[in-house]
């Protein structure tokens, strides 16, 4: 991920996901767990590089469900959630911005460390502005 | 009230009384001896094991004079054993303490030593008036006239004599609480003081002035003024030794009631065991819940249950079928080992189920105690709502009938009365409240507005000893037992018994620990938190 510095924009490689809920009784699940936000400790997240950032990581997924069909990964850190950003996000807000009712469909921004690796060997002799 | 303590050593005073105790007096209120008769109705005989006489007579105590050798102390002593010539039955016993209490003996004592208190005050008072006076009336045509600086010595004799009347007054003057055994150190050690000073003054006196009849009458007044700063200064010295030396608590002392083990802590200071001992019979009138023997007859009679069941017969023996049910029996000591120890291995053996009873007998009584509680509550809340305090207004605008507070508790007494009667009795405590004392109770609650639920109060829990009526203060007679000289101060584990005709309390002595304190600055701006949290939600 790239350095957080607070108040600048960040930059970011990210991969579009889009997954579609699963009904299930009477519930529509993602199939995936998430974990952080601004409410919680970040020196306790295991998939971040950065022990300061406090964003939404995913942490959990489960096997067969929606979100693996989607290659949603295990570390992968949600910056959008249909448009909306997750990054200064509580963790109840986040889970609510996940699992609205009313929509069938999430369509997630999310970045992984070995996004920007390919980026960077895709780039190869070039120069990075 | 007056609590006095007796010690054996000192009972030839009650050879007198033993003699002339009156066998044909009933006349005492019967009252007080019934909750008491109520369990040794069967025994006619008391025993009562004297105190140890060794401590007693051979310890060195400051009474010096009081060691004389009593021959026929075992005469005069109030024990009463079971083999003496008449077996006497509890009342007896207390009858006898009453007498004692009236007995010449005991009261000459107390007149004696206020007779000599008095004598010592007068004879110290007079002292610097005197040392004025004699020089006027002996050589009055000798003496210089007194100036300015000698009068205004006189008016401060004068004051300083009326602030000492006062502080003697205020120390020294008060009724006394308790008698105790033995005399009380402090105040003899300060007697002797005064009387030494006062003495070394006039010998000083008599020489140096009276002998030579010296004419400088400065000099005489600035001596008397000498004299009475003195005094005051000895004022200050008992005023710390008597009152300031106890008041930092030194020791822990934990007070055990030998009958239900009641238990109480008390700090008390540097005191001596008979003035600790009258300490905590105060604190004990106070914080105790009054003695009940009703409630001890439950394990009485398990405990006689228990060896009840079994008799040794002795077959092979010298003395041919002995019956005995108990091992004290017998003449030879060896047979009562073997007994004994045939007896407790028998009663393990004994399959005992009286555990089983006592489960369920506890829990019937639990239950039949809240059931009776219950009835009364309500019955007592009932009653409550009958009567209404009436207001001024009202007595003009409407005359009804009026009653005062007793009419107003006698009016509502008989709705309550079945059913607080029958819950004192299912507590055992229908001895401790008579019917008079309800009523008098009842009028005094609703006189100050208090609630069915404060009324009750005093029914549902075993209150102090001083709550309950006079009769209820069995013990106005306190023994103090102790293995060290009850005017040596306490120390650690030291243990005394207070011995009443009911029950003793048994009295250990701990020493409160030396405490090292050591400080720690914690800055107010280093209080730093963060959050914890981590948690895991699964969409």
């Amino acid at each position: 991920m790239s350095n957080f510095i607070p108040g600048q924009p960040l930059v970011a490689v990210v991969q579009r996901i889009e997954i579609k809920k699963l009904r299930q009784g009477d519930n529509l699940i993602l199939g995936f767990s998430i974990g952080g936000g601004i409410d919680q400790d970040p020196g306790q997240n295991p998939f971040s590089d950065d022990k300061a950032d406090k964003g939404i990581y995913v942490t959990r997924i489960t096997p067969g469900g929606p979100a693996e069909t989607a290659d949603l990964r295990m570390g992968d850190k949600i910056m959008q959630v249909n448009g909306y950003d997750m990054t200064m996000m509580t963790h109840d807000q986040a889970r609510k911005r996940l699992t609205k009712k009313n929509e069938d469909v999430v369509r997630l921004l999310v970045t992984r460390k070995s996004l920007e690796e390919a980026v960077k060997n895709s780039m190869g002799g070039h120069q990075r502005q | 009230m007056d609590t006095e303590s007796t010690y054996s050593g000192y009972s030839y005073y009650s050879g007198r009384s033993r003699g002339s105790h009156r066998h044909g007096e009933r006349s005492r209120d019967r009252d007080r001896h019934k909750s008491r008769n109520k369990d040794s109705r069967s025994e006619k005989s008391v025993t009562i094991n004297s105190p140890p006489a060794e401590p007693l007579l051979g310890d060195s105590s400051v009474r010096g004079g009081e060691q004389v050798q009593d021959d026929n102390w075992g005469e005069t002593t109030t024990a009463v054993t079971g083999t003496s010539e008449h077996s006497l039955s509890q009342e007896d016993i207390v009858r006898i303490t009453k007498d004692l209490e009236d007995s010449v003996g005991l009261d000459c004592r107390r007149y004696f030593t206020l007779t000599l208190a008095v004598v010592m005050g007068l004879l110290v008072f007079l002292t610097p008036v005197a040392f004025l006076v004699l020089p006027h009336l002996l050589w009055p045509e000798k003496l210089q006239s007194c100036g300015t600086a000698c009068e205004g010595l006189f008016i401060s004799v004068a004051f300083k004599l009326l602030i000492l009347l006062l502080a003697v007054w205020a120390l020294f003057f008060r009724s006394p609480r308790a008698g105790l055994p033995r005399v009380f150190v402090f105040r003899a050690l300060l007697a002797v003081l005064v009387l030494l000073f006062v003495m070394s003054y006039w010998l000083f006196y008599g020489v140096r002035i009276l002998d030579t009849q010296d004419d400088n009458y400065q000099g005489i007044v600035q001596y008397a003024v000498s004299l009475v700063d003195a005094l005051l200064f000895i004022h200050y010295l008992a005023i710390v030794l008597l009152e300031l030396r106890q008041l930092q608590p030194c020791f822990s002392v934990c007070v055990m009631r030998s009958t239900d083990g009641e238990k109480r802590h008390y700090n008390l200071g540097q005191l001596s065991i008979q003035r600790a001992a009258l300490a905590i019979l105060e604190h004990y009138y106070c914080d105790f819940p009054v003695h009940n023997p009703a409630l001890l007859s439950a394990s009485k009679s398990r405990a006689a249950k228990h060896l009840a069941g079994l008799k040794v017969y002795n077959v092979d023996g010298e003395f041919p079928a002995a019956l005995a049910d108990g091992p004290g029996n017998n003449a030879a000591a060896g047979m009562a080992h073997s007994q004994s120890r045939a007896m407790i291995a028998a009663a393990a053996r004994r399959r005992d189920t009286s555990h089983n009873e006592l489960y369920y007998e506890d829990a019937e009584h639990e239950r039949r105690v809240r059931k009776r509680k219950a009835r009364l509550v309500v019955a007592v809340e009932e009653a409550f709502t009958h009567i209404k305090r009436m207001q001024e207004e009202e007595q003009k605008k409407t005359p009804v009938d009026v009653m005062d507070p007793r009419e107003a508790a006698q009016a509502i007494f008989p709705s309550m009365a079945r059913a607080l009667q029958k819950y004192l009795r299912t507590t055992k405590q229908q001895h401790c409240h008579s019917m008079e004392s309800i009523q008098q109770h009842l009028a005094f609650c609703i006189t100050n507005n208090m609630t069915p639920k404060a009324f009750l109060e005093s029914y549902l829990s075993a209150g102090p000893t001083l709550q309950y009526s006079r009769s209820h203060w069995l013990a106005r007679q306190w023994t103090l037992i102790s293995d060290a000289s009850v005017t040596s101060g306490l120390s650690d584990g030291c243990v005394f018994q207070l011995k009443c005709v009911d029950f003793s309390l048994v009295v250990t002595t701990k020493k409160i620990p030396y405490i090292q304190m050591s400080e720690e600055y914690i800055d107010p701006k280093s209080h730093k938190f963060v959050l914890r949290l981590q948690s895991e939600t699964s969409v």
